[in-house]
C-alpha cells in the first residue's frame, strides 16, 4: 500500500483544536455501565458452551482417550479429541520464512496425539451449558505415554544456539570495534550476571470465543489486537480463504500482546461450531491461560561495562540467552535497545537460545526492553557506583550524538532532558549516594533511577472515512482499542482534521470487513491508525473542496484562490463560509466516503535516515523493611519523551501502566516452572502476584514537549510499551540505595533481600 | 444447507434462556432443528437438572430454572444477559465479578446462584439512575479509572459497597486502630479496602482518585 | 463441577445428621473454598446442604465476659464488631489483613477455620498430593515449596494453613463449639481443631463427618496489649508468608505474660509455647525477643524454598514482640 499523496489541508489553527487535549475517553460510559460488550458476551441465540480439558503431561502422546462417559453426560453435544477433530494443516517449521508469517500460520488443535507442552489441549467437550461442558471434560480418562521433557535454562547455556534473526527481525548478534580487548584494558568495569523468570501477560479478560457459521463462512467474535493477522491465522487453521472469516473484536479486555495469534479458544470455536451447525462459546480458564496464552520466557543476561575513570564507556556488551519453545522459536530481542542508547566505541549484543517443552513464549508488553532494561540499567546504576558518579551524570556523559551502531541521526531525543527534569520534580538531590543510610523507623528509604528507550514504527494501514449529508462523520479501521483510548484519539484526529465537534465523529474499531490497519501493538497503534486516519481526513476534504469548487449548488463554487480553513463546523476561503454539513447536503446528498492511507515505516526514508525511538527517565523511591526484608513502593515519577502527546490523559494511564507491570516486574511477578513435571507451577491470579491497588503508590507523569515531525505527519511517538521500559530497574536501583543489597535475581522478593539485610537490633 | 437464524442482537440471550427449557424439555435444541444439526453425541443423553429460583436484580425479581451448579455470576452472564460483571478468574482472585448482595460486595463467581434465593442484587447494570450516571461511574470517566474496561464494572460496583462499609465505621488493615475505626478516608485507605479488585492496565492511581472524588459526592 | 443435589438446612440438628448420613455430603455456607476447588474438581460432594441461613450469625456476650461468635458470622461482620474492635483487637486485625473485602463479606467464621491449604500442588490434579488423594506421594517435598511449612510438617506433607483468623483466635485461647450428628454439642480448644499431618494429612481436623461448628468461644480479653503482623509478598490480598499474633502483658519493664501464635509456617496456627514461658517474666528487652524467636523456630525444617521462612519468622517476631511492648 502506498502513501496517499495530497495537498496539505490545515484545519483549525495549532493547539486549539481537540488533538492534545485531555479528553475523556469517548467509550466510557459504555465501559462503566457494564454495556460495552467483549468477545464471550456478544448474545446469540442456540449458542453451545465449549470447555477444553488440557493434557496432564508436558511430552509424549496420547496412549488412549476415553470420552465415553463425556459423551453420555448431561447436556454434552459434543466431544472432540484428535480422533475426531477436523483435519487441519499441520504445524509446520519451528521458524517460519519469513518475520509475518509467525502471526498468520496455522496453529491446528487437537490434530495429533502428541503432547508438546503442559495443559496442551486434548479435548473440548460442548454442551448446552457451561456446567454440563465443564463437568463432563473432568469425565474424560486420558492415558499417557510420558516422554522426559527438557525444561531447565541456566544449566544448559552450553545447548544454546543462535537463531536467524530476533523477533521483530531485528539481527541476532551486533559489533562495533574490538569489545573484549576494549573490557580487558578498561580501568573500571562491571561484569554482572541477572535472571529473569517466565512472567504471564494476564490481561483480565481470558481470551474467549464465539463462533459462529453461516453457510461456509465464519464469524468470530474474539479478543484480539490485530484483526487482520488474527484472520489470517483463523483462516490457514480452518484451511478456508480469508475472505470467510470475519473477526469482530469492539471491545478487548486487555491483551498486553498475549491476543496477537490465535489461541485454543477461536480454534476450537470455529471448529465445534462447524461440526455442530452452531455457534459455540469457548473460553480459556485463568488456569489455562498460563499454559495456553503466550508467557515471557525465562532468562539468563550478562551485562559487562567497561569505562575510564571519567565514566566514559569503553566498551558494552548484553549477552542474552532464553529459554524458547522447541516447536516454534520466540527470540525477544532483550539485548537490541542498547545498540541506541549509550555511546561507547566497543560494543558487542548477542541472543542465544535453548529449547525447552514448553508452549511457544509471545509478544509481551515491551518485549526486549522489560526483561534487557531490568539487568542492564541495573549494570549502569553499578557501574556509577564503581565510578563514584551520580547515576544520571554517568548516563549524561555518555549520550551520543548519533545513533551509536546505525550512525544515523536521532529524530528527536530528549532523554537527558527527562532525567535533568525527573531529578528536579523527584527531590533526587536528596538520596544519599551510600545504600542503607536513609531510616524512617525500621524503615530503609532508598531511590532510584533509570532511562526508558523504547523504538517507534509505523504499521501500514488504511482508515476509511465518511460524511453524510448532516455532517457527521463515521472512520472505519479493523484496528482495535485494547485499553489504550484508540476510540477517543481517533475521534480527536478526525475531528481536528475536518474541524468540527468530537459529537461529529463516530470511530468504529474491531471488525475485519473495514480497513486494514496494523492493530494494537508494539506501540505503534496510535501513530498508525491515526496516520491513515488523519490522511483519509485530508483526502476528504480535497474530496470537499474539489466538488465544492466546481458544483452549481455550492456556495465556494470557483473559490479557487485561497486555501480553505475547516473549523467550527464550516469551511472558510477567504471571506465566505459556509457550514459543513449545509454544503454537503447541497454537494453530495447521498454523502461522501474516502480512504486514506500510511506506508509501513521501513518503507519510508525518514526511517532508513533517522533513529526513532521514544524516551523516558524513570525515578523511584522505595522502603524496606529493615527486620522482614518487605519492599514496597513509595512514590514514583516518570518523565516522557515521546513526541506530540495526542490526548494527555489516555497518555498518562498508558504511562501509569506500564510503571506499575515495572513494579509488577521488580518486586512480585514470576511464575514458577517446576522442571519434575514441567508445568507452570504457580498458574492463578492467587499465587502469580500482579500488583494491587495496595502495591501502587503515588505515581506522577510529566510529558516533555515534544514534536517528532520525521516520525509522522501527527508528530506523535508510540509510548504504549514506554512506561515499563527501565521502571523495573529504577526500583531494584531504589532497593540496592535503601538497603545495600543487590538482587541481581529478579523478582526482588523479600527473602532475596534477607540474608543481606543488618542483623536486626531494636 | 439450511440458512441458520443465530441474529446477533441484545435481547437474545433473554429469550435464549427462556428457550433453553424448553429445548432441554424435548432434547434438541430449538435453534439447532432449524440448522439441521448433526448430534455427535448421544440423542438421548440425559437432561440436565435444574431448580427454581427467584432473585430480584436491579429491581426486577427473575424467576429461573437452573443447574444448581450454576453460579451467581454465570446465572448473570449466560442466563440473564447481563454480561457487565465480568468473568476475570472465576476463583474470587481478581474481582472483575463483584455485585453488590444486599447492598454488600462480594465476588458472583464465588456464590452459587441458589444461594441467593430471595436476595436483592445489583450489577453494574443497575447502578446508573436512566441516564444519569451514578457519581462512582461518572468519577471514572472524569479521572479515567480505566483502560480496557474489563475489570471496571467490578471496581465500581466494589467500590459503591466499599463507601458504605466506611460509612458504616468499618476499620481496613490501613487504619491506624481498628477500634477507633477509618478515620478519614485517605488515598492509603481507599487502596487497602480496593486490593481484591485487580487491574492490569494498572489504572490504579485514577481509580483511587476517582473513588475519592465520588465519595465527597455520595 | 459434577452434579450435586442443593438443599438449605432448617436447623443445626437436622443439617449435622443429613450430612452425616451421605458420605459425599458437604456443609457450604461462604463457598469462598468449597466451589474454589470443586470447580477444580478438588472437592467433588454429591450434595450440598446450605448452612449460610441457620441462625448462627449472632455475636453475644458470654457470662465469663467473653463472646459467643456464630459459626456464620461473617468475617466482616465479626472484624467490625466494636466489641470485637475494641477487646480483641488481634483478632480485627487479622481478618482485615486476610483475602479482600468481598471475599471477607461472604466467608464464615466456620468457613474460615476450615479453609483448606493453598498448595499449588494440592490444587492441580495432575500432580501428586498426600492430602489430596492419600499415597499418591508430596510433590512439594522436593518442589516449589516457597510458601510450606517448616514447623508440624511431615515427609508426607508440608502444607500450611492458610488462616490469619484461625491465627489471632489461637492467641487468644478461643474454643470451637460444634453439634454432632446425634445432637450432641462439643467444645474444644482451637489448637485441637486442625491435626497436624503426620502420615494422614488428608485427615485435616478432629471433627467427624457431619459434625457442624456452631460458634467461636472467645474467653474474657486477656490484659496487656494485642497485635497482628502479616509478612506477605504483595501489600495486600495475598496470603501470609509469616504472620504472628501476640498478646503481651507487662508489669514495669517485665514481662508479666505473653502469647504468640504463628500464622503461614505450619499446618495450623502454631502456639511456641516454649516461646511464651521464655518471655514470662523476662525483661522486656531485645535479647528476651531474640531468645523467644530462635526458642520458637528451634524445630524448624527447611525444604529449600521456605528456608527463608525461619530467619523471616524469627525476625518478624522479635519486631511484633518489640512494637507490642512498646505499646504496652
Amino acid at each position: 500500500m502506498t502513501e496517499t499523496t495530497i495537498p496539505e489541508y490545515r484545519s483549525s489553527e495549532t493547539g486549539t483544536g481537540p488533538v492534545g487535549q485531555p479528553i475523556a475517553r469517548v467509550d466510557g460510559p459504555l465501559k462503566v455501565t457494564g454495556r460495552a460488550t467483549y468477545a464471550y458476551e456478544h448474545a446469540v441465540n442456540g449458542a453451545a458452551y465449549g470447555y477444553i480439558l488440557g493434557a496432564a503431561i508436558a511430552k509424549g502422546r496420547i496412549a488412549e482417550i476415553d470420552s465415553a462417559n463425556a459423551e453420555q453426560a448431561p447436556g454434552v453435544l459434543h466431544v472432540m479429541t484428535y480422533r475426531n477433530a477436523p483435519a487441519q494443516p499441520a504445524f509446520g517449521p519451528a521458524v517460519t520464512p519469513t518475520v509475518p508469517e509467525v502471526f498468520t500460520r496455522a496453529r491446528p488443535m487437537l490434530n495429533s496425539n502428541r503432547v508438546r507442552f503442559y495443559d496442551e489441549p486434548v479435548a473440548l467437550v460442548v454442551a448446552e451449558t457451561f456446567e454440563a461442558a465443564r463437568a463432563a471434560a473432568g469425565l474424560i480418562r486420558v492415558r499417557y505415554e510420558e516422554e522426559r521433557g527438557a525444561f531447565d535454562l541456566p544449566a544448559r547455556l552450553a545447548e544454546a544456539y543462535a537463531p536467524r534473526r530476533t523477533n521483530a527481525g531485528f539481527e541476532t548478534d551486533s559489533a562495533v570495534g574490538d569489545f573484549d580487548g576494549a573490557f580487558a584494558a578498561a580501568p573500571v568495569t562491571v561484569d554482572a550476571t541477572y535472571r529473569t523468570p517466565y512472567e504471564h501477560h494476564n490481561p483480565m479478560e481470558p481470551h474467549a470465543t464465539l463462533a459462529l457459521w453461516s453457510g461456509d463462512e465464519v464469524t468470530v467474535y474474539t479478543s484480539a489486537q490485530t484483526l487482520a493477522n488474527f484472520q489470517a491465522g483463523l483462516a490457514s487453521t480452518l484451511g478456508i480463504p480469508r475472505e470467510r472469516v470475519r473477526i469482530v473484536s469492539p471491545f478487548i479486555g486487555g491483551g498486553f500482546g498475549s491476543k496477537l495469534i490465535v489461541h485454543a479458544d477461536s480454534v476450537l470455536a470455529a471448529l465445534a461450531a462447524r461440526v455442530l451447525r452452531r455457534p459455540v462459546k469457548v473460553a480459556l480458564t485463568r488456569q489455562q491461560m498460563f499454559a495456553n496464552a503466550g508467557h515471557r520466557a525465562e532468562m539468563v543476561q550478562q551485562v559487562r561495562l567497561g569505562a575510564d575513570r571519567d565514566g566514559r564507556l569503553t566498551s558494552i556488551c548484553h549477552d542474552v540467552w532464553s529459554a524458547t519453545s522447541g516447536f516454534e522459536e520466540f527470540c525477544e530481542q532483550t539485548a537490541v535497545f542498547g545498540r541506541s542508547l549509550y555511546a561507547a566505541p566497543n560494543r558487542l549484543t548477542r541472543h542465544r537460545l535453548v529449547p525447552v517443552d514448553l508452549n511457544r513464549g509471545e509478544w509481551m508488553r515491551s518485549p526486549g526492553e522489560a526483561p534487557g532494561m531490568l539487568a542492564f540499567e541495573s549494570a549502569m546504576d553499578e557501574l556509577a557506583e564503581k565510578l563514584g558518579l551520580d547515576p544520571i551524570e554517568l548516563r549524561i556523559r555518555n549520550e551520543p550524538t548519533v545513533d551509536p551502531e546505525q550512525g544515523v541521526p536521532f529524530s528527536t531525543r530528549n532523554l537527558v532532558a527527562c532525567m535533568q527534569e525527573g531529578a528536579r520534580r523527584f527531590g533526587w538531590e536528596r538520596r544519599n549516594p551510600s545504600p542503607g543510610r536513609i531510616r524512617e523507623g525500621r524503615k530503609l528509604i532508598g531511590y532510584g533511577m533509570a532511562a526508558a528507550i523504547r523504538p517507534n514504527y509505523i504499521g501500514a494501514g488504511t482508515a476509511k472515512v465518511a460524511i453524510d449529508a448532516t455532517g457527521r462523520v463515521t472512520a472505519r479501521l479493523d484496528m482495535t482499542d485494547i485499553g489504550t483510548g484508540t476510540y477517543t484519539i481517533l475521534t480527536q484526529i478526525a475531528a481536528e482534521s475536518l474541524g468540527v465537534p468530537i459529537a461529529a465523529i463516530k470511530v468504529e474499531l474491531g471488525d475485519s470487513r473495514f480497513p486494514r490497519t496494523a492493530g494494537s501493538g508494539g506501540s505503534w497503534g496510535a501513530a498508525s491508525a491515526g496516520s491513515a486516519l488523519h490522511h483519509a481526513c485530508n483526502a476528504l476534504k480535497e474530496r470537499i473542496m474539489e466538488a465544492a469548487r466546481s458544483s452549481d449548488r455550492s456556495p465556494l463554487r470557483g473559490a479557487n484562490d485561497v486555501a480553505p480553513i475547516f473549523v467550527g463546523g464550516e469551511i472558510r476561503v477567504g471571506d465566505r463560509s459556509v457550514s459543513l454539513a449545509d454544503l454537503i447536503g447541497r454537494i453530495a446528498p447521498h454523502g461522501m466516503e474516502v480512504t486514506g492511507s500510511v506506508a509501513a515505516a521501513r518503507d519510508t526514508e525518514s526511517y532508513r535516515t533517522y533513529s526513532q525511538h521514544s524516551y523516558g527517565a524513570h525515578f523511584a523511591e522505595v522502603a524496606v523493611d529493615s527486620d522482614t526484608g518487605e519492599i514496597r513502593m513509595r512514590r514514583m515519577l516518570s518523565v516522557i519523551g515521546a513526541g506530540r502527546i495526542l490526548n494527555p490523559k489516555t497518555a498518562r494511564s498508558q504511562i501509569l501502566g506500564g510503571m506499575t507491570w515495572g513494579i509488577g516486574a521488580a518486586l512480585m511477578e514470576e511464575t514458577v516452572l517446576d522442571p519434575r513435571y514441567g508445568h507452570f507451577v504457580n498458574h492463578d491470579l492467587a499465587e502469580y502476584h500482579v500488583p494491587v491497588h495496595g502495591d501502587v503508590p503515588e505515581m506522577e507523569v510529566v510529558f516533555l514537549e515534544e514534536y517528532d515531525d520525521k516520525a509522522n505527519p501527527l508528530g506523535a511517538k508510540g509510548l504504549g510499551e514506554l512506561g515499563v521500559c527501565g521502571a523495573g530497574a529504577a526500583m531494584a536501583n531504589a532497593i540496592y540505595n535503601a538497603s545495600g543489597v543487590r538482587v541481581r535475581e529478579f523478582p526482588i522478593t523479600l527473602d532475596k533481600v534477607l540474608p543481606g539485610l543488618p542483623a536486626t537490633a531494636i | 444447507m439450511a440458512e441458520t437464524d443465530y441474529r446477533i442482537t441484545r435481547r437474545a440471550v433473554l429469550e435464549g434462556g427462556a428457550a433453553t427449557c424448553l429445548f432441554l424439555a424435548s432434547g434438541l435444541p430449538v435453534g439447532a432443528q432449524n440448522a439441521g444439526v448433526v448430534m455427535t453425541a448421544g440423542p438421548a443423553n440425559a437432561p440436565i437438572s435444574r431448580i427454581p429460583m427467584t432473585f430480584r436484580i436491579n429491581a426486577t425479581e427473575h424467576a429461573l430454572e437452573l443447574d444448581p451448579r450454576t453460579t451467581l455470576l454465570d446465572a448473570l452472564r449466560n442466563h440473564l444477559g447481563l454480561t457487565g460483571s465480568k468473568k476475570g478468574c472465576d476463583h474470587g482472585q481478581c474481582g472483575a465479578c463483584t455485585v453488590l448482595v444486599n447492598g454488600r460486595r462480594i465476588n458472583s463467581c464465588l456464590s452459587l446462584a441458589a444461594q441467593h434465593e430471595g436476595d436483592e442484587i445489583t450489577t453494574v447494570e443497575g447502578l446508573a439512575d436512566g441516564d444519569r450516571l451514578h457519581p462512582v461511574q461518572a468519577a471514572f470517566v472524569a479521572q479515567d479509572g480505566f483502560q480496557c474496561g474489563y475489570c471496571t464494572p467490578g471496581q465500581i460496583c466494589s467500590a459503591v459497597g466499599m463507601l458504605e462499609e466506611v460509612r458504616a465505621g468499618w476499620p481496613s488493615h490501613a487504619s491506624a486502630d481498628v477500634a477507633s475505626g477509618p478515620g478519614a478516608l485517605t488515598e492509603a485507605e481507599i487502596r487497602e479496602r480496593m486490593s481484591g479488585n485487580i487491574c492490569r492496565c494498572a489504572a490504579y492511581p485514577n481509580i483511587v482518585a476517582a473513588i475519592r472524588d465520588a465519595a465527597e459526592e455520595v | 463441577m459434577q452434579p450435586f443435589t442443593y438443599q438449605r438446612a432448617n436447623n443445626v440438628k437436622e443439617a449435622a445428621a443429613a450430612v452425616a448420613a451421605n458420605r459425599e455430603a458437604r456443609f457450604i455456607s461462604g463457598g469462598t473454598n468449597l466451589l474454589d476447588l470443586m470447580k477444580l474438581e478438588i472437592e467433588r460432594p454429591t450434595h450440598l446442604l446450605d448452612i449460610s441461613r441457620l441462625p448462627l450469625d449472632s455475636i453475644e456476650e458470654t457470662p465469663e465476659g467473653g463472646l459467643r461468635v456464630g459459626a456464620q458470622v461473617r468475617n466482616s461482620d465479626l472484624a467490625a464488631d466494636p466489641r470485637v474492635r475494641s477487646r480483641y483487637p488481634v483478632l480485627s486485625q487479622a481478618l482485615l489483613a486476610g483475602a479482600s473485602g468481598q471475599i471477607r463479606n461472604k466467608a464464615s467464621t466456620a468457613g474460615n477455620l476450615l479453609q483448606r491449604t493453598r498448595c499449588f500442588y494440592f490444587y492441580d490434579r495432575n500432580m501428586p498430593c498426600n492430602k489430596r488423594e492419600p499415597g499418591t506421594g508430596c510433590a512439594a517435598l522436593e518442589g516449589f515449596n516457597r510458601i510450606h511449612a517448616v514447623l508440624g510438617a511431615s515427609e508426607a506433607c508440608i502444607a500450611v494453613h492458610p488462616s490469619d483468623m484461625a491465627v489471632a483466635m489461637a492467641a487468644l485461647n478461643a474454643e470451637v463449639e460444634t453439634t454432632l450428628p446425634d445432637g450432641t454439642i462439643r467444645t474444644m480448644p482451637i489448637g485441637d481443631l486442625h491435626r497436624l499431618p503426620g502420615a494422614t494429612p488428608h485427615v485435616e481436623t478432629a471433627l467427624g463427618h457431619g459434625e457442624m461448628i456452631t460458634a467461636v468461644i472467645l474467653p474474657p480479653a486477656p490484659p496487656g496489649r494485642q497485635l497482628y503482623r502479616k509478612v506477605r509478598d504483595r501489600a495486600s490480598y495475598a496470603f501470609a508468608l509469616v504472620s504472628v499474633a501476640t498478646v503481651i502483658e507487662k508489669s514495669g519493664d517485665r514481662i508479666r505474660s505473653a502469647r504468640i501464635a504463628i500464622g503461614g509456617v505450619a499446618p495450623k496456627p502454631w502456639r511456641p509455647l516454649e516461646a511464651e514461658y521464655v518471655l514470662a517474666g523476662a525483661a522486656a528487652a531485645d535479647s528476651a525477643f531474640t531468645e523467644a524467636a530462635e526458642s520458637a523456630l528451634a524445630g524448624a525444617v527447611g525444604r529449600g524454598g521456605n528456608d527463608f521462612k525461619i530467619p523471616l519468622a524469627k525476625r518478624t517476631l522479635r519486631q511484633t514482640l518489640a512494637a507490642a511492648v512498646e505499646g504496652a
